[in-house]
């Protein structure tokens, strides 16, 4: 940037200025408006009074929030580890020449795109124990049923399956995106030498798109952990509490029991927790590109 | 064949079979909810499953507009200073809801986004495009509390308004970000040469950057469109029983009526079929924009 470059930069803030307004409106005046509510004893219909932190020294003791926590943990390692392990396997295959590409390509992103109320819908039709066609086919290749979403042990997995069809295609994308930047010629100098696909795959694909893989951990880390849709859809945070995670907690603790601030209190954790990673995404985002 | 022909055989059928297992699971939830909707009741829960109709039907399409107000239609009175002027037409149903909230909502965010994109890339405001990005990734729940009460005070809830308002949390960040990659991406010397030549940053922003940003916009649109036509808890707090939007309709239709399949596999179809279409005619488009966005909102 010249001399040209720097006068004129300070001459754009007017664009700024419309969607400045409205980002102030809907996003950062809810984010200080839930700190101020998260110190209030709050209940919708009732009276407001200043509580201080008693808020949060409730979610340290209140074994339900806690539960949540661990929940969620475990459904996003989940979440996070099978959609990462797919994604960078269907990448390298979507990276090569073959015939229909396009069109298979396509069909393998639909279910990100797709309205996750629809297909949650689908889902909880298929895994309906005694009519789904799930224990249809599992159990006409020998293996027993399964309860799906109605039995404590099963239900986080199978949310966790339903969240892997869904959002393997955006880890895909992102790798492939890194698999196209690749340069060709240390393939070629490895083929000389006679590496085995695997070896220039392990030694030279994976320390080059690793840049990319990081930016994909780190979106599906903070999209697993703020899954909503799935869960409300499928499971309705049971059976009992059993796939009750923080996000569901959350919703149900403002819009079913109006516990206004005590739900600020978990939006304020939860935000912290997000901003942690999205930090970790800024960074390894700069040094992918 | 000689052995390295025939090796390459099995590598190329392993790699089809590999394509196949990818491609598989998608197609199959489609095409299930697909074969859900075509057949009758007695085929959709009968043990073993119909796989493939015996009696292809579109009356689960024809029950869903029956019983639900996909669109509604009637005549109704223009008050004003306490007395009736006029009858105008009014619409009204889920879908009308949906158009309404999610065309508005990625409209203005069109018209607030573009130009702050411009702004953003120019004048390479890092601390503004970090907070669209914390705004990208924040849960969409989160801001639902304060908006909700401040919607309730200012007397709002059940009209569409607090709907479309709140899915500007979800389009204006989307549109904002897929425009500063596309404003960086474009060369500066088009508008420096026309700056140099007397114009204003406003005429190199309207008939220099802006046309050749055109792709940008188009991927921005679709991003932002599917996005807040797809949202679910949103219009699940905020909607009112006549505000509901199309996928809060279709879930309402499992928990509150009788379940039956038919009709709501056909009602998820028909909710997610617009979203579907696009994807299928533009995949080019949104493929470049998620790769460059890289996070969905909400």
């Amino acid at each position: 940037m010249g001399l040209r470059g720097r006068n004129y930069a300070r001459q754009y803030w007017p664009f700024l200025v419309p969607a400045g307004v409205v980002v102030f409106a809907v996003i950062v005046f809810p984010w200080i408006f839930t700190l101020y509510m998260s110190t209030m004893e709050w209940h919708v219909g009732g009276n407001i009074t200043f509580n201080g932190l008693a808020n949060y020294k409730r979610l340290l003791t209140d074994d339900r929030f806690l539960w949540s926590v661990v929940r969620t943990l475990y459904f996003t390692a989940m979440a996070v580890f099978f959609p990462v392990v797919l994604g960078i396997a269907a990448a390298v295959c979507f990276h090569k020449e073959f015939p229909f590409r396009g069109l298979a390509r396509t069909i393998f992103i639909l279910p990100m795109m797709a309205t996750p109320v629809a297909i949650a819908l689908v889902w909880t039709m298929m895994f309906h124990p005694q009519l789904g066609v799930l224990n249809y086919l599992l159990t006409s290749v020998g293996l027993p049923a399964s309860q799906w979403q109605y039995s404590p042990g099963t239900v986080i997995p199978t949310l966790v399956m339903v969240e892997t069809w869904q959002w393997t295609p955006l880890v895909m994308l992102i790798v492939l995106g890194g698999l196209a930047s690749l340069p060709i010629d240390p393939y070629e100098a490895a083929r000389i030498d006679g590496a085995s696909p695997w070896e220039s795959f392990r030694h030279i694909t994976l320390p080059l798109v690793w840049p990319h893989i990081m930016v994909a951990l780190v979106i599906r880390t903070i999209d697993a952990l703020k899954s909503l849709d799935i869960i409300f859809v499928i499971s309705n945070g049971g059976p009992g509490t059993s796939s009750e995670t923080m996000n569901y907690l959350l919703y149900l603790e403002a819009f079913s029991f109006y516990d206004i601030g005590y739900a600020s209190a978990i939006v304020v954790v939860f935000f912290v927790i997000i901003l942690l990673i999205s930090m970790l995404l800024f960074t390894s985002r700069r040094q992918a590109y | 064949m000689k052995p390295h022909q025939i090796r390459r055989l099995f590598g190329r059928i392993g790699f089809g079979l590999s394509v196949f297992a990818l491609v598989s699971p998608a197609l199959l939830v489609f095409l299930w909810m697909l074969s859900l909707s075509l057949k009758n009741e007695l085929d959709n829960t009968s043990f073993p499953p119909v796989f493939i109709p015996t009696h292809f039907t579109f009356q689960n399409f024809i029950d869903v507009f029956e019983k639900n107000d996909f669109v509604t239609f009637e005549w109704s009175d223009f008050d004003l200073f306490g007395r009736t002027w006029f009858q105008m037409p009014s619409l009204g149903g889920y879908l009308y809801n949906s158009v309404v909230v999610s065309f508005g909502a990625t409209g203005l965010a069109l018209l607030f986004g573009v130009p702050a994109g411009f702004g953003i890339a120019k004048s390479k405001a890092q601390k503004a495009a970090a907070l669209i990005m914390i705004a990208r990734v924040t849960p969409g729940l989160s801001y639902l509390v304060p908006l909700f009460l401040m919607f309730q005070w200012l007397g709002m809830v059940g009209t569409l308004t607090p709907l479309l308002i709140t899915h500007l949390v979800i389009t204006v960040p989307i549109v904002v970000w897929v425009m500063i990659g596309f404003f960086e991406g474009l060369p500066n010397e088009l508008e420096e040469a026309a700056l140099v030549d007397g114009a204003t940053i406003w005429q190199a922003f309207r008939y220099i950057a802006l046309p050749l940003a055109r792709p940008g916009i188009v991927v921005a649109t679709i991003l932002a469109f599917i996005f807040s036509w797809n949202n679910f808890i949103f219009g699940v707090v905020l909607a009112g029983r006549e505000t509901r939007t199309l996928p809060v309709a279709v879930y309402n239709v499992l928990t509150f009526e009788e379940v039956s399949w038919g009709p709501l596999a056909a009602a998820a179809l028909l909710v997610t079929l617009p979203v579907l279409v696009l994807t299928l005619l533009m995949q080019k488009e949104i493929v470049a924009g998620l790769t460059a966005g890289g996070v969905k909102g909400g």
